[in-house]
């Protein structure tokens, strides 16, 4: 990056002259298919002796987080393992529901490394790195044995072999589930990797703190800021390398299918410490999730997208159907089969109602802007079980998608077995993140981003159960290895003592912000003030974006921003146990990924994957890429407090696939 | 259908572990019985932010019952009244208009308080760092169909590991048991083959860890299984007793 660097330096680089080079990515040489071979057998490594002399600090305790620190700890380094919950276990990757993604063909329906690979690319709408995505469908298999091997009671056949289901954007089944919980049962899987690296004292382990900065001495990462939430003290660490695994900013959204702490806060931070924040404005609504019902709602409940392997989306092909629906004076199970709109399968036969989250979402937009949206809000379409339990019975379908009926039933108080779910969109996944190169390093030395707090993998758009497959294959499967290529040049470095200039500066700059956050006394809270964000979020950079509308945003923006930092109110002492002051914190950088995520979707002018601008489609709707101008990651340079963020591009050079019109019709 | 009802909520407050706590009194007015239990929590926090007073600390993350950080003990039952949830996913549909609601912390020498209702629940994680894992490092292991497991061993097995680690369990035992938490991992780790190894190592090591740590004796009452949001079953504690016994007689 030394280039980039020296170039940055200079007033007078124009926008054509920031570019990220092949280079820079560190993509190697060669076939695609040999590039990460090639890597690991010249890479640098670490002897086993040295690796006691190094530390690593690694934030967060998500599958990305706990695989790596597990791993690192496994092979003799030492971790510092830090997680906001009061347990590694408690990480939102816990939630994900559906199953994870592996090129076995055990089904022997055709798959492949490569398939898998052409799947995400293309699901992705041709905006990843070629050699990315191609190592993480090689390393897909590695997952599945090492989980098993785990223990991870994955959902097996009668004759005790694993079994799979299908997932959006594909069309051979290569996703492994554990019932319909599957996050929850890698991630403890990874928790009991981590936890027995820390019953050995290989992994120190520092529940309830918060990363609150990282620490740069001589332009390399050398240590963070934290913030113990029980005492609400700030302290300092050091590490010979920072790697941050901390989920995505879906919550800038206020509503979203996150978890209430999942936060963007690490991500900003490394923003601000030079880390470009690469293609903000992706970011995944997920067209499976129960419908908003009131104002005093506090987060979008998922219903995973397995269920749309036997569930059919539809909604009434007469206007005057939906209306009396939504006026309450007609069931849904009223409506003849003649009458219902099956609009994923009449749009796209090839791949019915397994189209990718992208255009699922999207079109279910559009029947409910059309007026066809059932509901009392008109704002949700039905999810339909009732062929599914003719053709396979009550039984099988509970069997399969049970714990999900039963908390569809406890939130909405309506029984799925008997009429059809309402669901509807919801923000819930963020490809964009801090700019990453092949070894998963960010632009900053040393400091490193895993999971989907990274950008690397899924372009535009990700696919069902790819989430689970890049969180565990950055962290058990490649940043183990690449981040000894930076350590192997460590080796002479001693541990940093915490009392160094650099760590009481950074630590003075987080107490400042707190103070000043604390005496604001004004007399908003902080949540009514994210409510509003998050409305103009989802209203003007959710599912449609326009050019007039991202503009809208960014002024409304400034008037939160300006709202926030006058009339905020956060009681108590900021040394204490401080969930109010936590909060604020969080949304003090949310409002500033919204700017970026509003900036991003201004300059992108095209439409791709999970970003649709309105005024570029294809006349039957769909989403219209320009490849000529577009091809490119966009990374967002921080130039200061106040100041317009660098664009840098990084081209995307498409050696392998030819890249086309994204076509799920036929 | 939805409507509104007025509610007194006694709520625990305890500034610090070492503080002494009370109950203060709060009274809410027209809640929605379609927002869940800790919608109506934010609301209370809601209003004691306006009045400037510090907001009442309560533990939640995922809000879709599966993080497991969500607790309260709600007039008497961890995780409220209604069956096989979690406090996240209560719905204020199940209490009337006029109720008095008692909310407090998981109570038990194990879980010391942290604030309000906030707990310390970190001892679970010392009984899975004491034994609750298959010693296997990243890489270098066989493939996953290599050794075919029986669909209902396999079952089994992902019905034990539906634990969510919340401590239900333990709040609901009159003696701070923490039998059913440990035994769902012991459970699930010796129905597979890949955990059958080291069973009787697993089973003494995390039996010991939990002695230890102060939880108290399982006296069969099953009310841990009665208040488990996820249903993990008192059998589990059946197999756990078996496998100790075996390890034991090995020795």
């Amino acid at each position: 990056m030394a280039k980039i660097e020296e170039s940055a330096t200079t007033e007078q680089v124009t926008t054509e002259q920031r570019i990220i080079t092949v280079q820079d990515a560190k993509i190697p040489e060669g076939p695609l298919a040999e590039k990460w071979t090639r890597y690991k057998s010249s890479q640098k490594l670490v002897n086993p002796a040295n690796k006691r002399r190094l530390d690593v600090i690694v934030v967060g305790t998500g599958l990305a987080g706990a695989s790596a620190a597990a791993s690192l700890a496994e092979m003799g380094f030492n971790v510092l393992n830090f997680c906001i919950q009061d347990s590694p276990r408690r990480a939102h990757s816990i939630a994900a529901q559906g199953g994870i993604n592996a090129a076995k063909n055990y089904q022997n329906d055709g798959d492949s490394i490569y398939r898998l690979f052409y799947d995400t690319i293309k699901g992705g709408d041709y905006r990843a790195r070629e050699a990315n995505v191609y190592r993480l469908a090689e390393v897909s298999n590695d997952i599945i044995d090492q989980c098993v091997a785990q223990g991870v009671p994955f959902a097996r056949e009668y004759g005790g072999l694993l079994d799979n289901r299908s997932f959006g954007g594909a069309q051979v089944s290569r996703t492994f589930y554990a019932k319909g919980q599957t996050g929850q049962q890698l991630l403890l899987g990874a928790y009991s990797a981590l936890s027995r690296q820390i019953g050995k004292g290989s992994v120190k382990l520092f529940p309830r703190y918060e990363m609150m900065d990282v620490v740069i001495v001589d332009g390399r990462a050398r240590g963070i800021i934290a913030r113990n939430l029980v005492t609400g003290k700030l302290e300092r660490f050091s590490a010979h390398a920072v790697v941050v695994g901390t989920g995505g900013y879906g919550n800038a959204f206020f509503l979203s299918t996150n978890a209430m702490a999942s936060n963007g806060s690490a991500a900003i931070q490394m923003y601000k410490k030079g880390a470009y924040f690469a293609n903000p404005a992706y970011a995944q609504i997920h067209p499976t999730c129960i419908p908003v019902h009131g104002d005093y709602q506090s987060k979008l409940t998922l219903m995973s997208e397995s269920l749309r392997n036997d569930g059919r989306i539809w909604v009434p092909k007469k206007k005057e159907d939906a209306e009396a629906i939504r006026a309450g004076k007609l069931k849904p199970t009223e409506i003849k089969e003649e009458d219902r709109d099956y609009y994923l399968e009449r749009r796209y036969p090839a791949f019915g109602n397994l189209v990718p989250r992208d255009v699922a979402s999207r079109a279910a937009k559009e029947r409910c802007d059309a007026g066809y949206g059932v509901g009392n809000t008109g704002l949700a379409v039905y999810l339909d079980f009732s062929d599914a339990i003719k053709r396979l019975g009550e039984d099988v379908v509970r069997a399969r998608y049970g714990n999900l009926f039963q908390m569809y039933e406890k939130i909405v108080d309506d029984n799925p077995y008997k009429t059809p779910m309402m669901i509807y969109p919801a923000i819930h996944y963020t490809m964009g993140g801090i700019w990453v190169d092949y070894e998963l390093q960010t632009s900053v030395k040393g400091l490193f981003c895993i999971g989907e707090a990274n950008f690397s993998d899924h372009g535009a758009n990700r696919l069902g159960a790819s989430a689970l497959m890049q969180g565990l294959a950055d962290g058990y499967f490649i940043l183990p290895y690449t981040i000894q290529n930076y350590l192997a040049d460590q080796i002479q470095v001693p541990r940093l003592s915490t009392d160094a200039p650099e760590f009481l500066e950074a630590l003075k700059a987080v107490d400042e912000k707190i103070n000043k956050l604390m005496k604001i006394q004004g007399e908003r809270s902080v949540d009514s003030i994210h409510r509003e964000l998050g409305l103009v979020m989802w209203d003007f950079v959710g599912m449609g974006r326009t050019k007039e509308g991202l503009e809208t945003a960014l002024e409304r923006i400034k008037e939160i921003r300006n709202e926030f930092w006058n009339k905020v109110y956060i009681p108590g002492k900021s040394q204490d146990f401080n969930v109010e002051l936590e909060k604020a914190i969080r949304l003090a950088d949310f409002i500033e990924i919204g700017e970026l995520m509003a900036r991003d979707a201004l300059m992108r002018e095209e439409s791709c994957g999970g970003h649709f601008r309105e005024e570029y489609q294809t006349p039957d709707g769909e989403a219209l890429r320009n490849d000529e101008d577009f091809s490119f990651a966009s990374c967002w340079k921080y130039t200061g407090e106040g100041k317009e963020p660098e664009l840098w591009k990084e081209p995307l050079e498409y050696e392998f696939v030819k890249r086309q019109q994204r076509n799920y019709k036929a | 259908m939805e409507k509104s009802i007025n509610l007194t909520l006694k709520v625990w407050r305890q500034a610090s572990p070492t503080a002494k706590g009370k109950f203060e009194t709060y009274s809410l007015k027209n809640i929605s019985t379609d927002a869940s239990f800790l919608e109506m929590m934010d609301i209370l926090n809601e209003q004691l932010v306006k009045e400037h007073k510090e907001p009442v600390a309560f533990d939640h993350d995922c809000r879709e019952g599966i993080c497991g950080m969500c607790s309260l003990y709600i007039n008497g039952h961890p995780h409220g009244p209604d069956g096989e949830i979690t406090t996240c996913q209560l719905h204020m549909r199940n209490f009337h208009d006029g109720q008095t609601i008692t909310i407090e912390p998981w109570r038990s020498a194990a879980f010391p308080v942290i604030k309000d209702l906030v707990v310390d629940r970190g001892a679970f994680d010392k009984i899975i760092q004491a034994g609750g894992f298959v010693s296997v490092n990243t890489g270098g292991v066989p493939d996953g169909n290599a050794i075919p497991i029986p669909k209902d061993k396999a079952d089994e097995a992902m019905d034990a590991a539906s634990c969510i680690g919340c401590g239900a369990c333990v709040a609901a035992c009159k003696n701070g048991s923490a039998m059913l938490f440990l035994s769902a991992k012991v459970s699930q780790l010796a129905l597979l083959p890949q955990g059958k190894v080291e069973a009787a190592r697993r089973a003494k090591a995390m039996v010991a860890k939990m002695d230890e740590l102060g939880f108290g004796n399982c006296t069969n009452t099953g009310a841990c299984e009665a208040e488990c949001p996820k249903n993990v079953s008192l059998s589990n504690i059946a197999r756990l007793n078996r496998e100790f016994l075996k390890a034991k007689f090995k020795d």
